[in-house]
């Protein structure tokens, strides 16, 4: 457990002493136009009202995880390669997502 | 003060990587983040190991930290740029140490290493040498440092500013998001603290928002009292730097500390009030 504020290592397993029974995590992965994933994208995660909530920046294995509640949340990436923006509704449990970032970002 | 003499932009940084008098210094927590690329020239300090006292629950004394520049090669009358990740948490943190111990030329680069990754401007793994110098430090300038005392009997008095996010100020989380949320400490905020999380002082790419939207935000939107003293806290230190930085350096205000202790001290000292819920509460 780190006693700073900073986003813990992306790429690292669950630690053993969360609990998935309480906890509502989102993970999931950022990858590019051509799906490779990608490093170094910062993930920024925003509550029901759109207000931003934590950020974290993925690894090498283009991996993010923030420990949240249940209910409505919006996920966005943000990397060199352009952005994206996904919805979800979460649950108890792992909540996995995919981020697909494109300089079209959310354009239609 | 403006915000030149404050904040650089990655467009100057990158024009003065060379210039003589001028060292860029990388902050971070983690700083396998440096070791894996880093501006060209840019010195290493990292956020525990180098600024917390190894012993005490305190940061780094004034002769820790004269060492510490000395050993990084800065000098009294060198113009420090710092920069980090998290959206220049840790750069802020440490600019409010270097403003602490009076150095003179002082900045931070606008937008971090974020935004100058999201440019994909160059970064580098070679080892920087910088010559070791005789740094002296002043005497910790405590019109800038805020302790538990102060914060309690500030409660209705002073603008408090909680910059933790909505859940953490409301008591419903303890922690950041990006954190398992197993601590044990209290929840809730300071009675009359203002929530304005320190995330709505920066645009996206990490860069500080325009001096006008920051006083729309604090002012008309928060209530900020100009008339009076403020204090800005969360739960380490590190995100009410950056609001510290905001408030005092931005937007001009003379009497702003950053209480470093924080939502961990405070939310733990015994009989102190403590408010819960989206509102600020009462005295």
């Amino acid at each position: 457990m780190s006693d700073s504020c900073a986003a813990p290592d992306q790429d690292l397993a669950l630690p053993a002493s969360v609990d998935l029974a309480k906890e509502t995590v989102l993970s999931g992965t950022v990858v590019n136009e051509e799906g490779e994933l990608v490093q170094g994208a910062y993930v920024r995660l925003l509550d029901g009202t759109g207000e931003f909530t934590a950020e974290v920046v993925t690894g090498e294995g283009g991996q993010f995880r923030f420990f949240a509640a249940p209910g409505k949340w919006t996920l966005r990436a943000l990397s060199r390669y352009g952005d994206a923006t996904g919805e979800i509704e979460a649950a108890r449990g792992v909540n996995e997502t995919r981020l697909a970032v494109s300089r079209l970002g959310d354009t239609p | 003060m403006a915000r030149e003499d404050v904040l650089v932009t990655a467009d100057w940084a990158e024009e003065n990587l060379d210039t003589p008098g001028v060292v860029f210094v990388e902050v971070d927590e983690d700083t396998s983040a440096y070791d894996s690329g880093h501006i060209k020239g840019a010195v290493k300090i990292d956020w525990k190991d180098d600024l917390q006292d190894p012993v005490r629950r305190d940061f780094v004394n004034q002769e820790q930290f004269s060492q510490l520049l000395s050993e990084r090669g800065i000098a009294n009358d060198d113009t420090v740029v710092l920069y980090g990740g998290n959206n220049n948490w840790f750069a802020a943190y440490a600019y409010w140490y270097f403003k602490l111990y009076g150095h003179e030329s002082v900045k931070l680069l606008d937008g971090g290493r974020k935004k100058w990754e999201l440019d994909a401007r160059d970064v580098t793994t070679e080892t920087v040498k910088r010559e070791a110098t005789s740094y002296e430090a002043k005497p910790l300038d405590w019109d800038l440092r805020a302790k538990r005392d102060e914060v309690e009997a500030a409660i209705g008095v002073k603008n408090l500013i909680d910059v933790r996010s909505p859940d953490e100020y409301a008591g419903r989380l303890l922690a950041p998001a990006h954190l398992p949320q197993e601590q044990s400490q209290r929840a809730g905020h300071i009675p009359t603290a203002l929530s304005v999380p320190w995330s709505k002082a920066a645009n996206e790419d990490g860069t500080f928002k325009s001096e006008a939207e920051l006083r729309e935000l604090y002012v008309t939107e928060a209530g900020l009292d100009e008339g009076k003293s403020t204090i800005a806290y969360c739960r380490i230190g590190e995100r009410s730097s950056h609001t510290w930085f905001a408030l005092r350096e931005l937007l001009g205000y003379e009497d702003v500390k950053n209480y470093d202790g924080s939502w961990t001290e405070y939310g733990s000292l015994v009989g102190v009030p403590i408010a819960l819920g989206d509102e600020p509460g009462t005295k």
